[in-house]
């Protein structure tokens, strides 16, 4: 999240797709309807479904699975065309003005540089700016010149008019004007309105770009950085930010540094690929401390035997193939190959969670052994026994670990709205069951007990590797080297601006570093519940990431001389009568120069320093544009080409593609209120297993009467790869869409279930009652986060 | 005097029992119900462990036992609520369907033996060290280090703390791991 829950609250509106707040996030609703009851805010719900964050809100407008992109670039268009965004912002705050290459063009659904043959764009040297004499990118002030961005995004979205955008969407055109004009209204300079997302958006062959659609869409607005504004990814788990932010993702190592690959031999390699530079003189570009922060990382992890002499050890990080995706599909492609031999699983349940998870069950037979650390008896824990595989077949060990739930142990999670907020110990883990990270430190320990005496180049990563928490071990002393040390004093880092290139500070993940004071206070761990300025920010209510910001990009609150674009949310405006800024937040900007200086450079994370309209670095090209799902019964109405052209296309065996002819119906999956992820925990707590016992499909009335279906019946959802059995829910939540003029069918099932636990979602043990066994391997072309949310299927009443 | 919200809500507590004394004319004692099972219990903050919002959680303990969770009032984001899932949370505490064994199963076992954790940590490290000593690849043809395996894999979790997280990772990559994932990316 770019700002925080209560933060909701200054919102005039919000526009809340891809995600089912009021179900899935309920108390971020508490801040919504605090908005529409204190300040008038309209709340817009676009979902496929109409369910209760729908039934809430003042706006719904149903879309298809799939088109988050002709509906927001429908929208954009609209903004462009009708003069309605925020004029200064959109100047000033972001690339609209720069000049892009002559050689950059669009034409039939792709950019220039796309190699057919290898499915990627290989030469991207077209989608750059135009640079003066000086190596800075030109900019044309006016925005009138038509390789300026601004240009460029009007003449790519002059082609998602309102009548082709809702025939592809299914929307009615009269709620999906009433849905564009209501949010366009927030382009005005004292109005704000903020997107909410979760899974819906992410969950597809085009999810990245879906984000970036929004993140368009926000900049032309002038709603990022200010109070009410900004960009909201719900996150789905308690600590899935922390868990990203400390990088257990093949892409990055902690702190959002990219993963070494095979082609980074050196430090120096290192830093030549990944530290971004300009020539820009007004250009902040925070990233060009990347060095501090990745040899303050090994100093971390390596302690003394990471020097100069030795670049600090760099060569005991693995470096991955180029070119590799070693993501949740990748690793589990590869196992189904037996190209794995042993995999840990914590805390995470892949046999009911992960896409295409029939093919994955399978795929966890190969190996030779599994580590599983959970709470309760997971179904991956189990797989060997689940469904269609005979125990005598499977040759994998299995190792089952009981571990600590949340409150038997100390430590932080990161929310959403990135707070560090540290939890205490009610109770001891009942039985032998421990801490994850008592068990990880045991492990160590036994590991480096093993290699003792090894001189083998090999084995130096283990045997160098830092240790120092004690045993029971501290989380709190894992979190002082998260945060960092001054190795001269031995006392921690004032914050991550206090990091050195030269080996004399240590930090385990920089974007942490502050989180405690230089006496060792942990700031995770107030409880001040003061808010100067009433703004909702808590300075002292435990602490966020980065230096407790709490609205990120905040500098755009306020215009170029400082002044906030709405007195009465004002986290800064600048005193000219004291020279100084009166702020209540900490400025994401130096504070130190006058206004119109920083003005210039109000995203200091880009070397653009603005935000961007028009990006570089995602896979499909500078603007987002629509391709269909993987399985669509839809031909694109955009261009000719169908699928996104950047996506990696995976293994055909035990995944094969389904037709629109076999399998006519669009199927999406949601969760549910009482539910939380696969289940493991959910399903295994008594009250809430009784509260949503079964696995149900919601089918509307024309389809049931179509197919001879009576509300209750048991039905069977059949796709390419699995078949489903389920409890027919026949409810007006979910209608036919009509799309290009023809009727389509869309169903949907929620995902929770499996066939381990107290329950499993229904009465047959033989059967598993995952609905992700429906879904297929195929994933977004940047993050290869599976298309959980769009897939065709077809629906029978079991007789 | 400086009032958080709950010792606020107390306070009011108290008031209105004052005035049902003065006021009302019935004698609170035998309208009174017994005693809140929580009356002597110890009070620890936790957060949530489902969604990402962070709602805050007061869990109440007696003699080391939860017995009790419920909405922190003082927490910002939350002021005392929560869903159906957070409110639940003293079943995770107390459930008789929590692992409380290691358990071990074999391969073409049917079934799991129980195991002490002794043997567990060393059975695993010796696995790592088989796989690893078998796929560790030191160098590239080209000479170029990489210190990679390619035959053992880590996912999760969204669901440990910070510095479980960050442990995980720090002992994944120093074995040389590239294969490591999470939920975030589904």
């Amino acid at each position: 999240m770019t700002n925080g829950w209560v933060d909701i609250k200054h919102t005039d509106v919000a526009l809340i797709i891809g995600s089912n707040p009021a179900e899935n996030h309920p108390i971020s609703f508490k801040w919504l309807l605090d908005a529409r009851e204190k300040r008038g805010a309209k709340l817009i719900h676009m979902d496929p479904r109409f369910g209760r964050t729908s039934a809430v809100a003042d706006h719904w407008a149903p879309l298809r699975p799939g088109t988050d992109i002709p509906f927001i670039g429908g929208m954009i268009n609209y903004i462009i065309e009708n003069n309605l965004m925020h004029h200064d912002y959109v100047v000033n705050y972001t690339n609209a003005t720069f000049m892009v290459s002559d050689d950059f063009d669009f034409q039939d659904g792709l950019f220039t540089g796309y190699d057919e043959a290898r499915r990627r764009y290989t030469d991207r040297s077209s989608w750059s700016y135009e640079l003066d004499e000086n190596g800075v990118p030109r900019r044309d002030w006016t925005m009138t010149h038509p390789r300026s961005v601004f240009q460029l995004l009007k003449k790519h979205f002059a082609r998602y008019d309102v009548d082709t955008v809702c025939a592809t969407t299914g929307t009615p055109k009269d709620k999906y004007l009433e849905v564009v004009r209501t949010y366009a209204g927030t382009g005005a300079p004292d109005k704000v309105g903020t997107i909410m997302y979760a899974m819906g958006t992410t969950q597809h062959t085009v999810g990245t770009q879906n984000v970036r659609s929004y993140a368009i869409l926000q900049l032309l607005l002038g709603n990022v950085g200010r109070p009410g504004g900004g960009v909201q990814a719900l996150r789905g788990k308690s600590n899935v930010q922390g868990a990203t932010d400390m990088a257990i993702l093949y892409h990055i190592i902690p702190g959002y540094m990219r993963v070494p690959r095979v082609s980074m031999a050196t430090l120096a390699d290192y830093f030549g690929a990944a530290v971004p530079s300009t020539n820009d003189p007004d250009s902040v570009n925070y990233w060009k401390n990347m060095p501090k922060f990745l040899v303050s990382l090994l100093k971390a992890w390596y302690g003394d035997k990471a020097t100069p002499e030795n670049d600090f050890g760099y060569d005991w990080l693995p470096k991955l193939q180029d070119g590799k995706d070693a993501s949740h599909i990748g690793i589990f492609e590869d196992m189904y190959e037996g190209k794995i031999q042993g995999l840990f699983c914590v805390g995470q349940n892949p046999a009911v969670g992960g896409p295409n998870a029939k093919k994955e069950r399978k795929a966890l037979t190969k190996l030779k052994w599994m580590v599983v650390a959970d709470i309760f008896e997971c179904d991956s824990a189990v797989f060997w026994k689940s469904p269609g595989i005979d125990p005598k077949d499977v040759e994998t060990e299995v190792f089952l670990l009981p571990t600590a739930a949340s409150m038997e142990k100390q430590g932080t999670v990161s929310n959403s709205a990135r707070w560090l907020q540290w939890r205490y110990a009610a109770q001891q883990p009942p039985g032998d069951a421990r801490s994850d990270l008592k068990i990880f430190t045991h492990l160590v320990n036994k590991i480096k007990e093993l290699y003792a005496g090894s001189t083998d180049p090999k084995d130096e990563p283990v045997l160098n590797l830092t240790w120092n928490y004690g045993d029971p071990p501290s989380a709190e002393e894992v979190l002082k080297e998260i945060h960092g040390y001054d190795l001269k004093t031995g006392k921690p880092v004032l914050n991550f601006t206090r990091l050195m290139d030269d080996g004399s500070t240590s930090c385990g993940n920089w974007i942490y570093s502050g989180c405690f004071t230089e006496d060792g206070v942990n700031l995770t761990k107030r409880r001040n519940g003061e808010d100067p300025g009433g703004i909702g920010i808590f300075p002292q209510w435990t602490w966020a990431w980065p230096v407790n910001r709490r609205i990120a990009y905040n500098r755009c609150s306020a215009d170029v001389n400082g002044q906030p674009w709405d007195p009465a949310r004002a986290p800064f405006r600048w005193d000219a009568s004291q020279g100084r800024w009166i702020m209540y937040d900490v400025p994401d900007f130096v504070a130190g120069v006058p206004p119109q200086q920083s003005a210039k450079s109000p995203f200091i994370m880009r070397l653009e320093g603005v935000g961007c309209l028009f990006s570089r670095e995602l896979n499909e090209g500078p603007f987002p544009e629509h391709y269909e799902p993987w399985e669509t019964p839809i031909a694109n109405a955009f261009s000719s080409v169908q699928l996104n052209p950047a996506v990696q296309l995976w293994g055909e065996a035990d995944n094969a593609q389904g037709s629109a002819s076999e399998f006519p119906i669009i199927g999406t999956t949601f969760r549910v209120t009482e539910h939380w992820q696969s289940g493991t925990m959910t399903r295994n707590t008594p009250w809430l297993a009784e509260l949503m016992p079964e696995v149900f499909v919601e089918i509307s009335p024309q389809l049931a009467q179509e197919k001879g279906i009576q509300n209750g019946d048991a039905v069977l959802v059949t796709t390419a790869r699995a078949d489903l059995e389920a409890k027919a829910a026949v409810t007006s939540r979910i209608a036919p869409m009509t799309i290009h003029g023809r009727e389509h069918h869309v169903i949907a099932v929620p995902w929770h279930y499996g066939f381990a636990g107290y329950i499993t979602g229904g009465p047959n043990k033989q059967r598993t009652y995952a609905a992700n066994e429906l879904t297929a391997h195929i994933g977004d072309a940047n993050t290869t986060i599976p298309e959980y949310k769009a897939f065709l299927c077809d629906i029978r009443k079991v007789t | 005097m400086k009032l958080s919200r709950r010792s606020f809500l107390k306070l009011s507590g108290m008031t209105a029992t004052a005035a049902a004394l003065t006021g009302l004319g019935f004698e609170v004692k035998a309208a009174a119900a017994a005693p809140l099972r929580i009356a002597n219990a110890e009070e620890t903050t936790t957060i949530c462990p489902y969604c990402g919002v962070g709602c805050g959680i007061v869990c109440h303990s007696l003699g080391g036992k939860v017995v009790n969770c419920e909405g922190d009032p003082d927490h910002p984001i939350n002021e005392g609520t929560l869903c159906s899932k957070g409110a639940s949370l003293y079943q995770v505490a107390d459930n008789e369907l929590r692992l409380t064994k290691v358990k071990y199963r074999a391969p073409g076992s049917d079934r799991w033996e129980e195991k002490s954790w002794d043997w567990a940590i060393e059975e695993i490290a010796k696995r790592v060290k088989q796989t690893r000593d078998e796929t560790m690849v030191h160098k590239e043809a080209n000479g170029t280090i990489v210190n990679r395996t390619d035959g053992i894999a880590h996912l999760g979790s969204a669901c440990i703390d910070n510095e479980e997280a960050y442990a995980a990772i720090k002992l994944m990559r120093a074995l040389g791991l590239v294969y490591v994932d999470h939920c975030a990316r589904l």
